[in-house]
Parts: C-alpha cells; sequence; structure tokens
C-alpha cells in the first residue's frame, strides 16, 4: 500500500464512471451497424432507381394500384385483428385476474400459441378449417350449414391465424398490467358504493389505457408484419396480399431493390404513423402510477 | 383437458355465474377448442396413413417421421437451428447485459435517445429492416450463411435483452456494488463476483425468451439464410409453400417436430419466467 495509492484509486474510480459509459458500446455498434446503417442504406437505395428520378421508386409504387392497394389490404387485416384482440382481452383479463386454482396451467396454455409461430398456426388452420376439416365437419353434422364454409385461402384464413397467434400475446400483457393495478382502488371505491360498471369503468380502464395503448401497438407490430401466414393460409396473389409480399416480390422475385427499399420505407412509415396516432391518444389520458409497480 | 383447466375456476366463484362470467368463459372455451383442434389435426395427421374424407384416419403409422428425417435431412436443419440460436443467444446477452446496466443505473446525456434506439428495432416489423440488411448482407458476403442468419437475429434479440434485463438489474442493491467497490473491486470484478451470480435469474430468463423467440423468427432468418443454414421454422416454410410435392403428412410431421421442440423451451422457460409479471412486478395478495 503506498500512499499514493488511495488518489490513485480515487481517480480510477472518477474515471470508472466515463469508463462504465464504455459498457453500451457494443450493444450500441450492434443497434448503429445492423440496424441503423441498413436502414439508412436502404433509404438511399429507394432514392436511386433506374428510371424516374429521385422519387421514381416511390411514385411507381403509389401510381400502381396492385402495389398501393397493398397498404389498405394490411391496415383492414392488420387493425381489426389487433382491436378484437385487445377488446376480447381486457374483459376475459379482468376477470381472471385475482387468484384462482389453475391460473398458471391456463396462463401456460395461452403461451403455447406464441411459440407456434405463424408457420405452424397456418398448417393447422389448413387442416383444421379445410373443407374436409373438423371444423366443418362438426359444422354440417350439427346441421347448421350445407356446404363447408370457405375459411381458408382467404380473408379469414389469416384473419383467424392473427387472432390465434395474437390474442395470447394481448391478453398476458394486459393480465400483467392489470395485476399492476392496486387492488385497494377498486375495494375503495367499493366501500363507497361504486357498482361493478362504474368501478371498472371510472377506476380501472383509467389506469389500465397506458396499458391498453402499449399492448395495442404490440399487437399491432406483429399483426402488420404479417407475412408467411398470408401465403400460406391466405390469397397471396388477392385479397391478402399484403404490404410485406410486395415488398418481397420486388426484392427477391423481380430483384428491383430500389423498389423493394422503398416499399419498406412506406411499410415502416405507414406503421410508425399508427403506433404514433395510438400513443398521442394515449397521452390524452391519466399518465402516472398505477398504484401497484415495485 | 384445456376444457377442465377452464372449468375449475367457476365452481370457485358462485354457481350460479352472471351471464357476463358465461360469455367469458364460453369465449375462453371457444379460442381453447379452435387451439385444440388446430394442434390436434397437425399432429393427428402427422400420424395417419391416409386421411381423406373421413374423421379421422385410415390407419396409423410414423412413416411420415421417417420419411421427414431422411429427405428433409432433418438432423441438419435441426444442427443448424441449435448452433444459429445459442450463437445469437451468447453474442445478445454478452453484448446486451453490460448496456442494460448501465441504462438502468446511470443518468447520463442522451440516455432517453439511447433507449428510444434500442426500443426501435423491436416496434419495426422485421421485413421493413429485414430486406435492406439482407441487401446489405449480401453486399458484404455474409447473408448466405450462417453469419448472416446470426447477425441479422442479433437486431431484435439485442434490444430484447436490455428491455427484460433492465427490472432484474433494478432488483440488485447498489449498496451491495458500493461495497465490493469500497472492499477494492474493479469494474470487472464487482460484474463478474457479484453483479453476475445475482443476475443468474434474469440472465436465464432473458436467454431462453432470445432462444424461443430466435427458434420462430421467420422473417429474418428467411431472408438472410442459403439453402445450408436454414433453420427449421424457415425449412417449414419452403417446404409448405412448395406443396404437392411433397405428402401433406410429411409436412405434419415435421411440424411436429417443431412444435416440440417449441413446447420443451417454453416448459424450461416457464420454470423461470412468469408471464403474467413480464411488465410490473406484482404485489401477491394474500388472501
Amino acid at each position: 500500500m503506498t500512499p499514493d495509492r488511495p488518489a490513485w484509486r480515487h481517480r480510477l474510480a472518477e474515471r470508472g464512471i466515463d469508463r462504465q459509459l464504455l459498457l453500451l458500446l457494443p450493444a450500441l455498434l450492434a443497434v448503429l451497424l445492423l440496424f441503423i446503417y441498413p436502414f439508412g442504406y436502404g433509404l438511399g437505395l429507394s432514392f436511386q432507381p433506374d428510371h424516374g428520378g429521385v422519387l421514381g421508386a416511390y411514385r411507381d409504387f403509389f401510381t400502381d394500384a396492385y402495389q398501393r392497394d397493398t397498404i389498405g389490404t394490411t391496415l383492414r387485416l392488420s387493425l381489426p385483428a389487433a382491436l378484437l384482440n385487445v377488446m376480447a382481452s381486457v374483459p376475459i383479463a379482468y376477470r381472471m385476474r385475482g387468484r384462482f386454482r389453475g391460473k398458471r396451467t391456463l396462463t401456460i396454455v395461452l403461451v403455447v400459441p406464441i411459440t407456434l409461430g405463424t408457420v405452424l398456426t397456418a398448417e393447422g388452420l389448413l387442416n383444421f378449417l379445410g373443407p374436409t376439416g373438423w371444423f366443418n365437419r362438426t359444422l354440417m353434422a350439427a346441421g347448421l350449414t350445407d356446404t363447408p364454409l370457405r375459411l381458408t385461402n382467404n380473408y379469414w384464413g389469416v384473419f383467424l391465424s392473427l387472432v390465434i397467434t395474437g390474442f395470447p400475446f394481448a391478453f398476458l400483457l394486459i393480465l400483467s398490467y392489470l395485476s399492476g393495478i392496486d387492488p385497494t382502488l377498486e375495494r375503495a371505491a367499493a366501500t363507497l358504493g361504486a357498482g361493478w360498471w362504474p368501478r371498472f369503468h371510472r377506476i380501472t380502464l383509467p389506469l389500465l389505457a397506458p396499458g391498453l395503448a402499449t399492448t395495442f401497438c404490440l399487437t399491432f407490430v406483429l399483426a402488420f408484419s404479417v407475412f408467411p401466414s398470408a401465403v400460406l393460409v391466405g390469397d397471396p396473389a388477392g385479397a391478402t396480399r399484403v404490404i410485406s409480399i410486395a415488398a418481397y416480390h420486388a426484392a427477391y422475385e423481380t430483384y428491383d431493390y430500389p423498389l423493394a427499399s422503398a416499399i419498406a420505407v412506406v411499410m415502416g412509415a405507414v406503421e410508425l404513423a399508427v403506433v404514433a396516432a395510438v400513443l398521442g391518444l394515449r397521452s390524452l389520458f391519466y399518465t402516472g402510477s398505477t398504484g401497484g409497480k415495485g | 383437458m384445456t376444457a377442465i383447466s377452464v372449468a375449475r375456476p367457476r365452481t370457485r366463484r358462485r354457481l350460479a355465474a352472471s351471464p357476463g362470467a358465461w360469455l367469458v368463459w364460453g369465449a375462453v372455451t371457444f379460442f381453447f377448442v379452435m387451439l385444440a383442434g388446430v394442434i390436434g389435426s397437425v399432429v393427428v395427421s402427422s400420424f395417419g396413413s391416409h386421411w381423406f374424407d373421413t374423421w379421422l384416419p385410415q390407419g396409423w403409422t410414423t412413416q411420415w417421421y421417417r420419411q421427414a428425417w431422411q429427405e428433409f435431412t432433418l438432423f441438419d436443419v435441426l444442427v443448424v437451428t441449435v448452433e444459429v440460436s445459442l450463437l445469437v443467444v451468447g453474442i445478445s446477452v454478452l453484448v446486451g447485459v453490460p448496456a442494460s446496466y448501465v441504462l438502468a443505473r446511470r443518468s447520463f446525456p442522451g440516455r432517453r435517445l439511447l433507449y428510444l434506439l434500442f426500443l426501435l428495432p423491436i416496434l419495426m416489423p422485421p421485413i421493413t429492416y429485414g430486406i435492406p440488411l439482407a441487401t446489405v448482407l449480401y453486399k458484404y458476403g455474409f447473408a448466405g450463411n450462417m453469419s448472416g442468419v446470426v447477425m441479422a437475429n442479433l437486431v431484435p434479440s439485442v434490444p430484447f435483452v436490455i428491455l427484460t434485463m433492465t427490472p432484474f438489474i433494478e432488483q440488485v442493491d447498489p449498496a451491495i456494488e458500493r461495497a465490493a467497490r469500497m472492499c477494492g473491486a474493479r469494474t470487472w470484478q464487482v460484474f463478474l463476483r457479484i453483479l453476475a451470480p445475482l443476475l443468474i435469474p434474469g440472465i436465464l430468463a432473458a436467454s431462453i425468451l432470445v432462444l424461443v423467440r430466435t427458434v420462430g423468427m421467420f422473417e429474418l432468418t428467411f431472408l438472410t439464410a442459403g439453402p445450408d443454414s436454414q433453420t427449421l421454422v424457415v425449412a417449414l416454410y419452403y417446404t409448405m409453400s412448395a406443396a404437392g410435392i411433397r405428402a401433406q403428412q410429411s409436412i405434419d410431421a415435421m411440424a411436429v417436430v417443431y412444435t416440440s421442440m417449441m413446447l420443451i423451451l417454453l416448459v424450461v422457460a416457464l420454470r423461470f419466467v412468469n408471464p403474467t409479471q413480464l411488465v410490473a412486478r406484482v404485489k401477491e395478495e394474500p388472501e
């Protein structure tokens, strides 16, 4: 122990504060090199098409109705699916937020579809909902319909696949947000004579609103990027030609990278616009502690 | 099995449940029936010899599994899947945990901006950045082999580790680290001897979640993989979209292998993570 050791160590500790920030560097590099740089590269590429000047690729996309309509197709699929997933999750999670036997089993069963992934869900839906599948068989055996319902290779197949993969995700998030709300708040309201609807509407719902917005955004992102199921259970040339299919076609089948990048940029912009709109709406509501977060 | 687990809680409530309760449980039951149908029909089909216009297949066989094993080179695909996932998990934990530590503990100018930067890859659909990323990776010769697949999968995984680790790091009392520093530990010693053992549950949780995500990640792997670097889910997609060439049951057998793999991962994951506590730490009520 030399006398100047503490000073050296002290200086090191003070420098260590600066050095500690270096721990961020690998993650920052990874995101910059693998996310920001390619994104910028794609953005640059989208402004350098073979023809039509700087905005040629975007003009190609927006003037071709076959391409332009993919935005509408994607939104028509993903917005209702995300909305249904969130809307259905709220009452179910509200009823299940307490403790009861079998809750763990229930959550495990609910996580299963998340891990199935869209490809397996598509395969299952083709088998189950197909013209000779169990679902149509049951309907026909019960006499509800004479001809098999056409539920695959169209809009409904993709929609159902989005619900099956998206609902458990939305449910778990909302259940988690609901469990984070202090239950004593509601009990206080009950003591003051509030029925279940005022309790839910005036206390739980405002506290849940930020969580609802986040859940909607995450579910929407999942649904918006639908790709495998739109090809496999959908009608990839017509009713479910979503924007990711258009981007994939441009990149890997016509090898028009500027157009593909332009479509990817449009896709990101539309998605971020919806997310920003939802988060903007959310900021109009109460923001603050929900009482239960530790 | 699912119907029982649904029905059980109801019996603990009042027997004459309100219409709302019936509606909610009805919806849940319907969802589970659909889910069981979707999974069950794949499993049944994979064991059936012929299955056309009937309720159940005419005979039972395991030949589709043999065929999937031989024709799809399932073993090689599984090896690639395991290698890619382990590499992605290892790298993203090594890169993500230190960054998460700094973001959770320190405040410095630009912290919010950095948070947003790490949040973006999770918020964007994989296809939007996957296509430019694949273009760049092809340009530098990384795509088409395993390094490209691993690099592409790191994009959502590193931010995911950072976000998952934050609550775990916040739980560690900073006083312990200060005490270690008072006793003369360097930063790396604090990390290896103090933080790492305390963070093991969090690191395990994050690794398993990243593992599940990587095994299930379709878009990024699909865009960057070459013929020798396909993971199971991409191989499954290719065999499905080339339908007609392969027997349907053979694809189903492959899908069942994929599902069982995911289920094993899931059961392991749920030993470490409580899915209802992903967002908020829940105060468990003693009731």
